[in-house]
């Protein structure tokens, strides 16, 4: 299966009866998918008018109580931060899925990483953090989609796949697994009428004295929850690692065939490929180059995620770093080559 | 003793926050009226714009929700999607549906969403302070408009009503204004009648109330009143402008 389609169709099984997005490549096998799927599933699909109105139809659909998500690609995620950044603020789950192109601006259709910032810095307005997943495999993709949907719920907060262009048009075998995640409890705050309950409401805006700064402790609460609960890696080949290669997503997966080369050659090399980029695996990756002399980053942009293993490790003296910006791709053998060079 | 009058179920029994003399309060009571009036109170779900009826939720007695300012007819797409059955609303200003949610507000009416519209035109931005509204008329004086609205500059007030009736998708569009009891009794039969349209489900309805703003149009109550009866009547024509609900 495609992974666009893998990703559409792990999401229904998972239990989302809502999809609303918007047309841009790389990701428009979601929508084409979803547009036959979700009705023959039972729920509702709108193309919407724009990514705004599609992102706030999410908004509406988890505010009366559905599992509802958008997908697009970077300038459309850009869009979407206007509604992302209302739902952490309402504390409403959502399902969101970037499959990043290269930019800024219109930039190209090549697969890219450059939405990490935009990810899991912020990216809409306001004090706030945005479950991020990178899968690397089509398998990994349909399974994070699932485990997204629970995170969501379970802490009422949204949550992004964040895949590029690479892993979305990617055919591999699939297997969808049985839902496996514990009974959540019955949604509490959604909207549904009133009938038998007080009337409820649903708000971002706090105006009274000290009520915003109330509300942002508890959601920074939360969060702090979340980054004790919630942190996903995969460790390659570290146990006697000398050179550590931190790259996440497709390009994680990439480095673990420049190890392989590499170990061919005697060089004992290892790659930290974290899943969840917020929570960010500060104290694993640090544990993970404790012992080793050199750590190279990979990344789909010029910098982004370095910046993190930086403050993970406290200690730039090891810490190299390569970059193909603007839908470029290292193979293997580039990465190897880097790693050659920096153990000089 | 037989009671005649008395403060609806829909209402909550908090004071608002609107200046003296707005048509808000007037519009929010005519609304819980009607709700009340149609059974539907536990069954419904209105959407709050940003503006001056941002707290809408602290005077409804029925479940409300925020949506990001000009977004309530995406909002409420995709509410009565999920909950068919429900009764569904959006409350907006001018500033909200006509200028940064025109988008939202077109295709929602031209999916003939089965939703009800409550469209509140006073001509400025209200919560902001009284800037310049797409509905602001030519020649008014705002505070982004300091020596009247120059439509050279600024270009026209946006008839929304007109503008919708083009879309197949719209059922029933009525303007109306709250200046005087006979014309507060006929907006409230207009609201009702786009309440009744989307129980019935014919789809998209709206009705658009003109509303005075005596604080930022710096002018006393009564002078307000005036100016909505004989400025914006004028160039917003009262009446049906659609009814395809028969």
């Amino acid at each position: 299966m495609k992974g666009n389609e893998a990703i559409a169709e792990a999401a229904i099984l998972a239990g989302c009866s809502f999809y609303a997005g918007y047309p841009i490549t790389p990701q428009n096998q979601i929508p084409e998918y979803m547009s036959w799927r979700m009705p023959e599933a039972g729920g509702s699909f709108i193309q919407a008018e724009s990514e705004l109105a599609a992102i706030n139809m999410v908004l509406g659909a988890s505010v009366a109580g559905a599992r509802a998500m958008t997908s697009s690609s970077s300038p459309g995620i850009s869009l979407k931060q206007e509604g992302i950044s209302y739902m952490a603020g309402m504390e409403l789950p959502a399902f969101i899925v970037n499959m990043q192109r290269g930019g800024p601006g219109l930039g190209n259709i090549q697969g890219s990483q450059a939405d990490y910032f935009q990810s899991v810095k912020g990216g809409g307005h306001g004090d706030y953090r945005l479950l991020t997943f990178s899968p690397s495999t089509v398998q990994e993709a349909a399974d994070l989609t699932a485990e997204a949907f629970y995170l969501a719920d379970k802490y009422r907060n949204p949550a992004l796949l964040l895949s590029d262009g690479i892993l979305g048009q990617m055919i591999e075998p699939v297997e969808f697994s049985e839902n496996k995640f514990p009974k959540l409890p019955p949604k509490d705050y959604i909207l549904d009428g009133c009938k038998g309950r007080n009337p409820r409401s649903l708000f971002s805006l706090m105006m009274g004295p000290g009520v915003l700064e109330k509300h942002n402790f508890k959601l920074a609460a939360k969060y702090a929850k979340i980054e004790a609960e919630v942190r996903k890696f995969e460790e390659y080949k570290l146990e006697d690692a000398e050179v550590v290669v931190i790259a996440n997503g497709i390009i994680g997966r990439i480095s673990k065939g420049a190890a392989n080369l590499l170990r061919k050659d005697g060089i004992k090399c290892g790659v930290f490929r974290p899943i969840t980029l917020w929570p960010f695996p500060y104290a694993e990756i640090k544990a993970a180059a404790a012992n080793a002399k050199n750590v190279l980053v990979v990344e789909q942009n010029m910098g982004q995620m370095v910046e993190d293993v930086r403050l993970a490790l406290l200690d730039d003296s090891k810490v190299s770093f390569l970059g193909r910006p603007g839908g470029g791709c290292p193979f293997p053998e580039e990465i190897a080559g880097k790693v050659r060079e920096i153990i000089k | 003793m037989k009671q005649i009058y008395c403060r609806p179920e829909s209402l909550k029994d908090n004071a608002n926050s609107y200046c003296p003399g707005c048509g808000h309060g007037i519009v929010h009571r005519l609304i819980a009226e009607i709700i009340d009036e149609l059974g539907v109170r536990e069954k419904t779900i209105g959407i709050a714009p940003v503006g001056c009826a941002v707290f809408a939720y602290d005077y409804w007695n029925f479940d409300v929700t925020e949506a990001p300012h000009g977004r309530p007819p995406a909002v409420a797409c995709a509410v009565k999607r999920v909950l068919p059955d429900r009764v569904v609303f959006t409350y907006q200003g001018d500033g909200d549906l006509a200028s940064i949610g025109t988008n939202e507000i077109i295709h929602s009416a031209n999916r003939s969403d089965n939703i009800t519209v409550i469209f509140i035109n006073n001509a400025n931005y209200g919560m902001t302070g009284g800037q310049m509204a797409p509905t602001t008329l030519p020649g008014m004086r705002t505070t982004t408009t300091q020596n009247g609205r120059d439509v050279k500059v600024s270009g026209y007030p946006v008839r929304v009503c007109e503008l919708l009736a083009t879309l197949e998708g719209t059922r029933y569009l009525e303007r109306v204004m709250v200046t005087d009891p006979a014309n507060i009794n006929k907006a409230k039969r207009a609201i009702k009648k786009a309440f009744q349209a989307q129980l019935d489900g014919k789809g998209f309805s709206l009705v658009e109330v003109l509303s005075p703003c005596p604080v930022n149009w710096g002018k006393v109550p009564l002078e307000s009143l005036k100016f909505v009866k004989e400025e914006m009547a004028k160039y917003f024509k009262l009446g049906v402008i659609k009814d395809e609900t028969v």
